[in-house]
């Protein structure tokens, strides 16, 4: 008889089923996957380093390459950690606005999850669909902030502008002729919150549109149910959070359990799975889908009715308006000493977390009281996610493990930081 | 119960449960931090886990801190040992959370892992001993995890430099690529300091 032993392939870190840069060694049994063992910091930046070097507001730019498909969560968790030191409150029109961009941001990132996850096992389609709509929300972001990816829009203390009042338009072009610009201009005639407000009357359409495609689509069944089990309690001790663990069953979501900001004042749903498998955590993601479009719609209601500030007053941490700035000596002496060495963070250590779109994204921070941070340490879902990939994997077949790194939602930048 | 006598209430069961294990332990900004002594952390750990009034089910993260230039801007000297461990955790089914905190000294930077109770500690564990130099007992598995195959030295530490020592490049003659000394200058462009509380009125 033949001797068989085991043998040890190589998977990435070039490979496009590995979301970036994941380096897999795996040993295999024939087919079956007997230990997988990543290997990552291939991305990594030392942010964490880099962030000790500067003033804290230099660093917020840092957050958005994180997890570089939901940027402003990330600046969220950073912010918050900032403000809970400094004792800052923030005025309540900016924390809708940070609620409403936290949910858009969710969106943003379950679709390029679907539409990564689909094409990786199969479903073409969903990624020419999915891109269709994270189009309009990065108009959004572009709208508020200047830039569709990084944007940089929260500050400790608000956010950086309040809403624009006029969405802008598409002009003509030699690509585009009058006629199409006014069709691509439809729904653009009014502000952002409008613009906001088309998207949210489509979105669930498109989501039943993914959901005809995939949920019940025996291929997409084969390879997701049973793929990737994960207990309750197991997914617990591996540090599982976000839609991970409540694709196992456990009702966990900081929106709820902890409200930050003013999600206590809106009303929405928790999804949970029952079996934990990839089948389950792709439900609970499409679910998101729609309690995220829920709520986004009760911000938009707020926001058109309430109007006011968007940052705190106070000018130790907030640079003053331009204009105070021609006349006023002091509002010159606040910018002057802003933007050449900082604000002063007291003596201290915090620990501020989101529900970030992955899990829960957290930074802790301590400072030793000078204008820069003396470490900061970010708690980066994916990176206990990928840590169970060994464990996740064990016993499945090569292509599953395609679909588990799917549906661990792994981002590089946020793993390697 | 509001949520500070609910911390307040945790704080005291710690002290019960594990006596002399406790060296301080605080409540600030709404969060409790207790500095645990080395020996000890391992035991407590497995109280806090399984124990029916902690329950603290899952371990959120675990990373070094290394506090040798901690105020120094402010001309004051750092007495305590240099490195420290600090672990957040969570329980899920009470909704508390709860930070540890070990102090090591440089010469043996060394703690018990909790890698057989949270499974999670695993890739935290390897991190904390890639950028800090960390050692933890009872570890299967300690290979570095974020830097280079071969990388030297223990990048997070407040004395090892933010450019580093050595750059890489590839070498035309060699064929291959090649590491030397780094040939960027060190620069800062805003001071670090430290303002007295109420500074600017």
């Amino acid at each position: 008889m033949a001797e068989i032993h085991n043998y040890t392939l190589n998977f990435g870190p070039q490979h496009p089923a590995a979301h970036g840069v994941l380096r897999l060694v795996l040993e295999m049994d024939g087919e079956v996957i007997q230990r997988a063992d990543p290997h990552i910091g291939l991305l990594h930046r030392a942010t964490e380093k880099l962030a000790e070097s500067k003033p804290y507001n230099q660093s917020i730019g840092y957050m958005d390459r994180l997890d570089y498909v939901s940027m402003m969560s990330n600046e969220h968790a950073y912010v918050l950690a900032i403000e809970k030191m400094l004792g800052v409150d923030v005025p309540l029109r900016a924390q809708y606005i940070r609620v409403m961009f936290d949910e858009i941001t969710r969106i943003l990132n379950h679709l390029l999850w679907l539409a990564g996850h689909g094409l990786d096992i199969g479903a073409m389609t969903m990624f020419l669909y999915c891109f269709r709509e994270r189009e309009d929300l990065m108009d959004i972001y572009e709208a508020v902030s200047g830039a569709r990816l990084h944007a940089t829009y929260y500050r400790p203390g608000g956010v950086y502008r309040d809403l624009p009042d006029r969405m802008p338009q598409y002009e003509p072009s030699k690509w585009h002729n009058q006629k199409e610009v006014d069709r691509m201009n439809e729904n653009r005639q009014g502000s952002v919150l409008d613009f906001i407000w088309d998207f949210t009357e489509r979105f669930p359409a498109h989501v039943d549109e993914y959901e005809t495609l995939l949920t019940d689509n025996r291929i997409w069944k084969q390879r997701t149910v049973g793929i990737g089990v994960v207990s309750p309690e197991r997914a617990k001790n591996l540090g599982f959070t976000g839609p991970m663990l409540r694709g196992s069953g456990v009702e966990w979501d900081l929106r709820k359990k902890q409200p930050y900001e003013v999600y206590d004042r809106l009303d929405f749903d928790i999804p949970v799975g029952t079996n934990g498998d990839t089948y389950d955590r792709y439900l609970v993601r499409m679910e998101e889908f729609r309690q995220s479009n829920r709520i986004i719609r009760q911000c938009v209601e707020w926001l058109r009715n309430n109007h006011g500030a968007v940052m705190v007053e106070d000018h130790k941490i907030v640079p003053p308006r331009r204009e105070a700035m021609k006349h006023d000596m002091e509002a010159l002496i606040h910018h002057f000493k802003l933007f050449t060495e900082g604000f002063c963070v007291p003596e201290g250590q915090a620990y501020a977390a989101v529900e970030h779109p992955k899990g829960e994204f957290g930074i802790y921070l301590v400072s030793d009281g000078a204008n820069k941070p003396y470490r900061v340490k970010i708690r980066a879902p994916g990176f206990a996610h990928l840590s169970a990939l060994d464990e996740m994997s064990n016993g499945h077949m090569l292509a599953d493990v395609v679909a588990i790194i799917g549906t661990q939602d792994i981002v590089f930048g946020e793993v390697d930081r | 119960m509001t949520k500070s006598e609910r911390l307040q209430a945790l704080q005291r069961r710690i002290g019960e449960a594990a006596g002399d294990a406790v060296l301080t332990s605080s409540i600030e900004l709404g969060e409790l931090t207790v500095d645990l002594a080395v020996e000890e952390l391992h035991e407590t750990c497995k109280k806090l886990h399984s124990g029916e009034n902690f329950a603290f089910d899952t371990l959120i993260d675990v990373c070094g801190v290394d506090y040798l230039d901690y105020r120094k801007e402010a001309g004051e000297e750092w007495t305590q040992p240099r490195f420290a461990v600090v672990y957040h955790l969570l329980s899920t089914s009470r909704n508390q959370r709860l930070r540890l905190r070990v102090f090591v000294e440089e010469s043996s930077p060394m703690v018990d892992s909790v890698i057989d109770i949270w499974k999670s500690a695993d890739w935290f564990e390897r991190e904390a001993f890639d950028l800090y130099g960390i050692l933890f007992k009872g570890h299967p598995d300690l290979r570095r995890i974020l830097t280079d195959y071969g990388f030297v030295g223990h990048p997070f530490r407040k004395d090892f430099p933010l450019s580093g020592h050595v750059e890489m490049r590839y070498d035309e003659e060699k064929g291959r690529v090649v590491y030397q000394p780094v040939s960027i200058e060190p620069r800062v462009l805003v001071p670090r300091v430290i303002r007295e509380e109420g500074y600017g009125g």
